[in-house]
């Protein structure tokens, strides 16, 4: 079922890079594909017994047995909310593409479909050469889809965007055959622990890329401004997400010694990140730098709930893991509608978008109230329990994590008035459609999550059972 | 009457397959009417490496013992047969890429030549004693010192072939001089004696058998193109035809390697405390010189060149370990890495036949969108290369890594990443022209549509299914490199 959920897009995949379809058929293929792996995932989800939690609908098979290294894959809790993220966003994104009208349709949403399959992939692996395997292989559609669909300075955003990662993945595959070789195993549920420090800041600094945090976060913006906007989505989105199932699943679970040693560091940092994130996204520009920036701080704060080292802390992050995931996607595809009807997304030419589009209007605020962690949404639960978590590691935590939120709102509403109210933008012309129904179609279900979420946010808190983990 | 050794003819097969072809290849140059000389001499070379390939592969089945052969001239081990399969895959891919070359002039010569070398290089790696060892390095590199050159026409063959043969000859005579000294300090040639004739004589600190053990390693490292033994690489890759500098980027570094790890384990067991430091040493600069000189190539081929000499600093790493995993990581480690040369220089060798001239990273501009195939050849080359998962070369990495752990060289391991992180730059440098930059306007292929060569797709897409497979299929792999490795003492 796991093995399904990952081999259904990369299958996909090789069926849009060979089948002999005529071009302006992949697009809708792809999208039928990305359609087809959330109808997956919801059978997956059928079947995860949530009444025990634990390891489930788990596979292995030896890959090879000299290292003990076997292709072992499996669904936590949590990991099957991340992997049904990825599979939302990443049908969301493909339908986005193809409803733009990407140029190369057959590289394009192969390329997609095949970066969707190895980040479920990610989400799922329980052997650590499996992960690094599909934490690599994410990489490789990123560096092209960014470097050959992306804006005008794109080469500049892939050269940073693979320089920090791969920086960050080398040091981390250092540590994987360090930890691997002494352990006797590389998979993850039968391996032991360390207490290597070295080891774990391998592990560490790669996930401080990923996500980013403070001070890894320099490939951010670039790579967020120059991406196709639907690839932003996911990146932002989901492809981050990455690094918190990294920390839960490795960094803090094998490594419990010195992830307590690093814990102020990573809160401190994490913590700075934060406010600085917040204070730079108010600052930005144009949308795609708010929301870049916004992504930091947001990031920064789950990165704190994981490192509370509480079950508060730990179910706070994974829901507001999912629903930055929902929120940023969101963003950054409304982001892309708003860069189609008017070639930008600078602040300053933008404005009174409101006057005529009431769809793009309703959806926009939608979205940004529950941004902002409006008391009753996804993001506010799941901040509370954030801030609830690093509480009981000291107040000041809180007070830093409460004060990111409320920079929060003031972004976030900065973002809604420059581009819905004001006077009209000079880029914005007065014949600007609204949201087309089409457009409709792929956001709504995302804030639609997002809303049933908001409403039973136990859902994912009460079934992610990241304890099972860190025990 | 003289006594005659005892000759163990299933030893000797794969090279006198391989000799017999070149033999045929020569005599239709003489025999066979102009026409279909070529064609000729190009099939028989194939079925001669194929021949050699599946009798190496019974000699594999056969030994699953070691044991000198001929007069201990030669070892009949599965460390030798696999080499000698690697080097006959190479030999097949490199005859089908060499097709498309449409040589007029002496095309059954330089199949034939082909040949010669291969068989060279199949009786090197099974050498047991410092006299073969010293016949089978001059037989196979005469062998390429003459393909270098066989461009007579274009000045860069001929300096290549120049340079190979001067600097070669130096690296020979150093191996020669080397050998002579360790005859000199043990009285014995065969590796095993050597290694027996020092713990009994009480030789381990002898300063005649060092400085032979470290002329011997020098020596090899010319072979093996290892830094600062690597000057000659670059100008003779670029120099050289194509398809022949693809096989000697794979084949000769199947030789060098291998013979360096049985050189090492088998004769000089007890002075495994020096010859580690030396070649992590080597193995550290040839990372350090093959990697940061790379950043700055334009040259396709001279960029290949300097990443072969990167590689080889890896595969040294998987030696100095000096251990059993070691030694699985260097046969598992030469596998995808062959293919993965051969294939580049294919893909180099069909974008120049489309230009008419040698190819820059600039006139790879577009290459992946124009010719989809050899195009995403090309890219999963260089992911390979750079160690991403999905090709071989992220397990032979891995292999490396673990060895290096084992043996406690956890710093080789640092440097082996940090090397890892620069190489990215060039490899997706590669990348980059394929599919991210436009075509300059001059960029026309020279003869309209490119030429039709089904032989180099062919091998470049065997070279792709070994990468790819080597990925997948490790335990079958690593297992026919344990048996292998099984032969030596390690």
């Amino acid at each position: 079922m796991t093995t399904a959920l990952i081999l259904l897009p990369l299958a996909g995949a090789m069926l849009v890079w060979v089948a002999p379809v005529a071009r302006h058929l992949l697009g809708p293929l792809a999208f039928l594909v990305a359609l087809t792996e959330v109808a997956l995932w919801i059978t997956a989800l059928g079947r995860f017994d949530f009444s025990t939690g634990g390891l489930q609908l788990d596979q292995r098979t030896s890959w090879f047995g000299d290292l003990s290294v076997s292709y072992h894959v499996g669904l936590y809790g949590f990991s099957l909310w991340l992997a049904g993220l990825t599979t939302v966003v990443a049908a969301a994104a493909i339908g986005y593409a193809c409803w733009a009208r990407r140029e190369r349709p057959r590289a394009y949403f192969g390329l997609m479909l095949f970066l969707l399959g190895a980040t479920v992939g990610v989400f799922t692996a329980q052997d650590l050469l499996v992960f690094y395997v599909f934490f690599e292989a994410m990489l490789i559609p990123l560096y092209v889809l960014v470097g050959v669909w992306g804006g005008p300075r794109r080469v500049a955003a892939t050269v940073k965007l693979i320089v920090y990662t791969m920086a960050g993945s080398l040091l981390m595959l250092a540590s994987i055959v360090v930890f691997g070789l002494s352990q006797g195993t590389f998979d993850l549920v039968e391996s032991g622990v360390s207490e290597n420090d070295w080891v774990f800041l391998g592990f560490a600094v790669a996930f401080a890329v990923k996500a980013p945090l403070f001070p890894f976060h320099g490939w951010l913006v670039d790579a967020y401004r120059q991406a196709p906007p639907e690839l932003a989505a996911l990146l932002s989105g989901v492809i981050s997400k990455a690094a918190v199932f990294g920390f839960i699943r490795i960094a803090i679970a094998k490594f419990p010694g010195p992830a307590d040693d690093f814990q102020v560091t990573i809160l401190a940092l994490a913590a700075f990140g934060l406010v600085y994130g917040s204070l730079l996204a108010f600052r930005a520009p144009d949308l795609r730098g708010v929301i870049a920036y916004s992504s930091l701080a947001q990031m920064s704060l789950i990165t704190m709930g994981l490192f509370a080292f509480s079950d508060l802390g730990a179910d706070g992050a994974i829901l507001q893991a999912i629903a930055h995931g929902l929120v940023s996607a969101s963003l950054f595809l409304l982001a892309a509608t708003i860069e189609r009807r008017t070639s930008t997304g600078e602040f300053a030419h933008l404005g009174g978008m409101a006057r005529g589009r009431p769809a793009l209007a309703t959806v926009l605020i939608t979205t940004g109230i529950i941004a902002l962690a409006v008391p009753g949404s996804a993001a506010f639960a799941g901040e509370f329990l954030i801030l609830a978590g690093v509480y009981s590691v000291g107040w000041g935590w809180a007070v830093v994590g409460a004060t990111g939120i409320l920079l929060a709102a003031m972004y976030m509403l900065r973002l809604i008035s420059a581009v819905l109210h004001e006077r009209g933008g000079r880029a914005v012309p007065s014949a600007a459609l609204d949201l087309r129904p089409a457009e409709l179609a792929l956001i709504v279900p995302l804030i639609a999550c997002l809303l049933a979420l908001s409403a039973w946010p136990a859902a994912i808190t009460a079934h992610s059972f990241v304890t099972d983990v860190l025990k | 009457m003289i006594p005659t050794p005892n000759v163990d003819w299933l030893a000797l097969s794969p090279v006198l397959a391989l000799l017999g072809a070149s033999g045929l290849a020569l005599l239709g140059a003489v025999l066979l009417p102009g026409s279909i000389r070529r064609g000729f001499a190009a099939l028989i070379t194939g079925a001669g490496f194929v021949s050699a390939g599946i009798l190496a592969g019974v000699v594999f089945g056969e030994s699953e013992t070691a044991r000198t052969v001929i007069a201990e001239s030669m070892v009949r081990d599965r460390l030798a047969a696999l080499a000698q399969i690697l080097i006959a895959g190479a030999g097949v891919l490199a005859s089908m890429i060499a097709w498309g070359e449409r040589r007029r002039a002496h095309g059954s010569e330089y199949y034939s030549l082909l040949a010669a070398a291969g068989a060279g290089m199949i009786f090197l790696v099974s050498a047991s004693n410092l006299m073969t060892l010293f016949l089978g390095l001059e037989w196979f590199s005469i062998c390429l010192y003459i393909l270098c050159a066989m461009d007579s026409g274009r000045a860069t063959s001929l300096e290549a072939g120049l340079k190979y043969l001067i600097i070669g000859s130096f690296g020979s005579a150093l191996l020669l001089f080397g050998s002579a000294l360790v005859y000199g300090a043990t009285g014995e040639l065969g590796l095993g004696s050597i290694a027996e004739a020092v713990s009994a004589q009480g030789l381990a600190g002898d300063e005649l058998l060092l400085a032979g053990l470290a002329l011997l390693i020098t020596g090899l490292g010319f072979k093996a193109s290892a830094a600062p033994f690597h000057m000659w690489t670059p100008d003779v890759y670029e120099g050289a035809p194509t398809t022949i500098s693809g096989f000697m980027a794979a084949a000769t570094k199947v030789v060098a390697l291998v013979l360096t790890l049985r050189v090492l384990t088998v004769a000089f067991p007890e002075q495994e405390h020096l010859w580690t430091v030396a070649v992590a040493v080597l193995a550290c600069a040839s990372l350090a010189i093959g990697n940061l000189a790379a950043l700055v190539q334009t040259n396709v081929k001279r960029l290949l060149a300097y990443s072969s000499v990167s590689h080889a600093g890896f595969m040294l790493i998987a030696i100095a370990a000096a251990n059993e995993l070691g030694g699985r990581a260097l046969l598992y480690y030469l596998i995808p890495y062959g293919s993965m040369s051969l294939g580049a220089f294919a893909v180099v060798a069909a974008r120049e036949r489309e230009l008419g001239r040698a190819a820059t990273l600039d006139d790879l501009a577009g290459m992946g969108w124009e010719r989809p195939f050899l195009g995403v050849a090309m890219w999963t080359f260089m992911l390979g290369f750079a160690g991403f998962p999905l090709t071989g070369g992220f397990v032979a990495k891995l292999y490396v890594f673990a060895a290096a752990y084992e043996a406690g060289w956890w710093w080789l391991i640092v440097v082996g990443v940090v090397a890892t992180a620069v190489s990215l730059y060039y490899y997706l440098g590669v990348v980059r022209a394929l599919y991210m930059r436009s075509p300059a306007a001059g960029l026309a292929v020279a003869g309209g549509s490119p030429p039709r060569d089904p032989w180099l797709l062919a091998a470049v897409g065997l070279a792709l299914a070994v990468t790819v497979g080597s990925f997948f299929f490790v335990q079958p792999l690593i297992d026919v490199a344990r048996d292998a490795v099984a032969a030596l003492p390690l």
